[in-house]
């Protein structure tokens, strides 16, 4: 149950001086040329004011686009492997939204459902999430329909709602207590009543369990390569994704040493798949569309419990073709197998 | 950190290096660190992911067999630019190795059945490491066959132990070629695997069958093993999807919801026939 109080905008000052007091750098939208990024800031004045979206996702604070997973050095007949750190420092997202702090789980639902990743588990525990519920949406928001919502609390430490003067705060974790307890005095008790009437409003567009328990008999469907006939296969939607995982593992070396490095990928590339052979299991953009579509709405569900997509649309907003996330759910969802 | 790096390959020292066709080659891989290969243990149908420093990392079955102890094989084709890193390295050198990732042959469960080995070139490897694991406990089987081809004579890879098979009584190995690759010396057959296997004719009567090979060949062949009568439980393969973490997070490897690298990479014809086929 969640501890419900009400920050003043300058009692927000107070809890960033007491985060940078604790060593920890904190993350915010900030604005550059028209569009919301996160960057490191030391005052709430700095936080962007009249973000929808980040254009990138935050899950760069637990999975680098380039790590190095190892190094080595090369003498004639002798390898000298040298194991990697990850540079971890405490840090606090500040507010992204609700649907972005959710995706941290199905990021830990890879990484660590079998096998652990230490690289991934190192950022993570030293991150602290205090998430912003929105007030405002835009055309490529469809949370409510993959379990979300404006105000949802799913990932947040500390959830932050605007109201007039401030904000309505939820402690929600032992990792906001912790943060409130640096700050006390910021959070004043408060009743939660009025939440749902300052949020934004985001009707489902799509029944998704529905359309996850359809989607192995839509396999063969003309569908996918239809919707992906004008996919460029550039891969951007895979990188602002906030839950886009798969990576590639790659070298950086010359004659005396180098490193291995893991980095982003996307399942949207022909490379992705193709065999030494030059045969390629998913040789068509259709069939890597579909892909795209399964791994998070099926395959994801059937091996984790959780759905491999929050809703952001950010891949929406980043496709420089317009292909539109939720309208082809939508789509998929009133076909007939 | 707090936790092992996944990622980090074991040290291995190249023992030994056969040629076995052209750009074809075996390593026989010890461990540089004693205690890893005290520790280390494999079952037959896993696979690993071998590095050449330098270059990166590529996925190969193990092609040794676990009964024999002390180092692992692997037999690749210089094709890209690992396997050509490894193509430079010479007997001394080290690579590195992580694994043994993936499922297995379950050969405890096939104790008192005939066996059939069908394989097509560079596909013999992974079946390599099943054929001296059974043949190291052959008392366990019954009938073992194996029909083995390549394009050419010069294609045939294990050319020492395709003399050894054939000269044991307890193996009986129909080794071919396709028409035009025989050579005048050839002793063998002539024709395309499927049709080997057809005129072996082996009983599907208390038989598995193990079929690794091109797609041609394997899409060629499993209708000759369904018309004799094969089930689709008892046929197996083993799947090479392209994989680079091979313990399932960096998410290539999948055939529908099946990841190769952690479900397979063996399967039987009945668990493909209700996947898609990505593979």
């Amino acid at each position: 149950m969640a501890d419900t109080y009400q920050l003043s905008s300058a009692s927000l000052d107070l809890l960033f001086a007491a985060l940078a007091a604790d060593g920890r750098r904190i993350l915010a939208p900030t604005d550059r040329d028209g569009r919301s990024e996160l960057n490191p800031v030391s005052s709430p004045a700095q936080v962007a004011r009249d973000y929808v979206q980040t254009a990138l996702s935050a899950k760069e604070t637990v999975f680098p686009k380039v790590e190095q997973l190892l190094s080595y050095t090369l003498k004639p007949g002798e390898v000298d492997l040298a194991d990697a750190v990850p540079k971890a420092r405490p840090t606090v997202l500040f507010g992204i939204r609700p649907c972005e702090a959710s995706a941290f789980a199905a990021l830990d639902a890879v990484f660590n459902w079998d096998t652990r990743d230490a690289f991934f588990n190192a950022r993570l525990e030293q991150l602290a999430v205090i998430g912003m519920g929105c007030t405002r949406r835009d055309d490529a928001c469809f949370c409510t329909s993959v379990g979300g919502g404006p105000g949802s609390t799913k990932g947040s430490d500390i959830l932050l709602t605007p109201m007039a003067g401030g904000y309505l705060a939820e402690v929600l974790t032992d990792k906001g207590r912790a943060i409130q307890a640096l700050a006390p005095d910021a959070f004043q008790p408060a009743d939660g009543a009025g939440k749902a009437a300052l949020l934004a409003d985001v009707p489902a567009a799509f029944d998704q369990p529905a359309l996850t328990a359809k989607l192995p008999a839509l396999f063969d469907s003309p569908l996918w390569a239809e919707q992906a006939l004008r996919c460029v296969g550039c891969g951007a939607c895979a990188f602002v994704c906030p839950t886009c995982v798969c990576f590639d593992i790659q070298e950086e070396a010359d004659k005396a040493g180098g490193r291995r490095l893991r980095a982003w990928d996307s399942c949207g590339y022909h490379m992705f798949t193709l065999h030494a052979s030059g045969h390629n299991p998913r040789e068509t953009q259709g069939a890597r569309w579909r892909q795209r579509v399964y791994h998070k709405f099926s395959y994801y569900p059937e091996r984790y419990g959780k759905l491999g997509c929050v809703g952001c649309g950010k891949c929406t907003r980043a496709c420089p073709v317009d292909m539109n996330l939720q309208e082809h759910l939508v789509e998929a969802s009133q076909v007939n197998p | 950190m707090s936790e092992p790096n996944i990622y980090l390959p074991y040290l291995m020292r190249i023992a030994q290096i056969t040629q076995e066709a052209p750009g074809v080659r075996t390593f026989r891989l010890e461990f540089v660190d004693q205690a890893a290969a005290d520790s280390f243990s494999f079952r037959t149908g896993q696979f690993g992911l071998y590095s050449s420093f330098g270059d990166g990392e590529s996925t190969f079955c193990i092609a040794s067999s676990p009964t024999r102890k002390g180092y692992i094989e692997c037999t690749f084709r210089e094709t890209g630019r690992v396997t050509a890193g490894l193509a430079d390295k010479e007997v001394g050198d080290i690579v590195g190795f992580r694994g043994p990732y993936g499922n297995v042959f379950p050969i405890e469960d096939w104790k008192g059945k005939n066996l059939i080995f069908i394989a097509g070139g560079i596909a013999l490897p992974p079946l390599r490491s099943v054929i001296w694991n059974c043949l190291d406990q052959r008392d366990w089987f019954k009938d073992i066959t194996i029909v083995y081809g390549a394009r050419s004579v010069a294609d045939l890879v294990y050319k020492h132990e395709l003399k050894a098979w054939q000269e044991r009584p307890d193996v009986n190995l129909l080794c071919t070629v396709d028409p035009g690759g025989e050579t005048p010396d050839w002793t063998g057959k002539v024709g395309f695997v499927p049709l080997i296997v057809e005129q072996a004719d082996p009983s599907p009567e208390n038989t598995i069958a193990l079929v690794c090979g091109p797609p041609i060949m394997i899409k060629l062949t499993l209708p000759v093993l369904h018309k004799l009568g094969f089930t689709p439980e008892s046929i197996y393969t083993t799947l090479e999807n392209r994989m680079k973490c091979g313990l399932g997070k960096c998410g290539r490897c999948n055939t529908g919801s099946s990841y190769v690298c952690k479900d397979g990479p063996v399967y039987t014809l009945e668990q493909l026939n209700r996947l898609p086929a990505e593979y």
